[in-house]
């Protein structure tokens, strides 16, 4: 029996209505589903592994935030990882240049499920005050999925940790089945993003369109 | 109290004798240690086998299983040959370095060290001095 069929039978067998009234007279209900979900998530949001790189000045705050003085092992984040094999969380800390994001979508592919990215700062979010280079890529969340994106220029380390705390609802709010279940438990999503290839004028491809589609502008008379 | 000791007692021997039987097969309890002595292992093996085919089924890729981890392709044979010349700034670096290291401490304690102690500290300097003279010999302390 899948996890989904027993869930479904679960609900059959406990309608919301008894719920609620059994939680008036204090007594909580829970669902073995449930329970499993919350400590999964409570394993792995307590214990984000961050991938010890930084590409621009943003870097010199995460550093800033992973030392005594903002303590991001309050959350279970100090450990850097110097490698992609053991680190769950890649903090996309800088400008990246088109000469950088190869390597960046690289790395991204090498990190193991689960595995989830923050966007610091306006660089890696847009490009920032760079984004009019030409060698300036116009935000990472273009060729892979980020879940938190940080504006600041640079974010202060209050902010990283706000965006740690919010990476951490995030895993909190996923369930193992259904569609709120992360990535890595959905057969259809892709284990690997291609990496971006230097063309005769820009990377190709531009971006991938599974992750980010270009903006349109809606305007209500044609020109 | 002792009434309840003997009984106790009296059970377990007739127990055993019920599981032993009453030849004299005594290597059945080897069987059943060495059955949990596999089942013990394999057991919390195979619920972490059970666990992350769960809740971390695979991903493999070509990128992800590939050796090199800074982000940049590997390029070239990884079974690069080292020169083995190298044994010779070996020698003089334990010679020179490592051997002064040594040298003050053993200078400063040399009078109320015991007899080991200083026998051993001087073995440990004649080999170097052992390697010094070997090094000398071969003339690659010329400045050239």
């Amino acid at each position: 029996m899948g996890l989904a069929q027993r869930r479904a039978a679960m609900e059959m067998n406990m309608d919301e209505n008894l719920r609620r009234e059994l939680s008036q007279h204090g007594i909580v209900t829970l669902s073995l589903e449930s329970l499993c979900n919350w400590g999964y998530n409570w394993g792995r949001r307590n214990s984000l592994w961050p991938l010890g790189f930084g590409l621009a000045c943003c870097a010199i705050e995460m550093i800033a935030a992973s030392m005594a003085r903002f303590d991001l092992s309050r959350f279970g984040a100090e450990v850097f990882r110097p490698s992609p094999r053991q680190a769950d969380l890649m903090i996309v800390a800088g400008t990246v240049t088109k000469k950088m994001a190869p390597q960046v979508v690289r790395l991204y592919n090498q990190m193991p499920e689960p595995k989830y990215v923050i966007a610091m700062g306006a660089c890696a979010i847009s490009g920032g005050p760079f984004k009019q280079g030409y060698n300036v890529l116009k935000g990472i969340d273009r060729y892979i999925p980020v879940d938190v994106h940080i504006p600041g220029c640079p974010p202060c380390p209050e902010a990283l940790i706000h965006a740690l705390m919010t990476l951490q609802q995030k895993i909190a709010g996923q369930t193992l089945t259904g569609p709120d279940r992360p990535r890595h438990l959905d057969p259809a999503a892709p284990s690997e993003f291609a990496v971006p290839a230097y063309g005769a004028h820009d990377l190709e491809p531009a971006f991938h369109p599974q992750v980010w589609h270009p903006p349109v502008l809606p305007r209500e008379e044609p020109l | 109290m002792g009434v309840v000791v003997n009984a106790d007692l009296g059970r377990q021997i007739q127990w055993k004798q019920q599981i032993m039987g009453t030849d004299n097969s005594s290597y059945f309890f080897l069987a059943l240690f060495l059955g949990v002595a596999v089942l013990f292992p394999l057991i919390p093996i195979g619920l972490a086998w059970a666990w992350a085919r769960l809740v971390s089924p695979p991903k493999p890729g070509p990128q992800k299983n590939a050796i090199y981890e800074c982000g940049l392709e590997s390029r070239g044979d990884a079974w690069v040959q080292v020169r083995p010349n190298y044994y010779v700034y070996g020698i003089l670096f334990l010679v020179f370095d490592v051997e002064a290291v040594f040298l003050l401490p053993f200078a400063a304690a040399f009078l109320g060290l015991p007899f080991g102690a200083s026998g051993a500290a001087l073995v440990f300097m004649l080999l170097l001095a052992e390697g010094l003279v070997w090094a000398w010999r071969k003339g690659v302390l010329q400045w050239k």
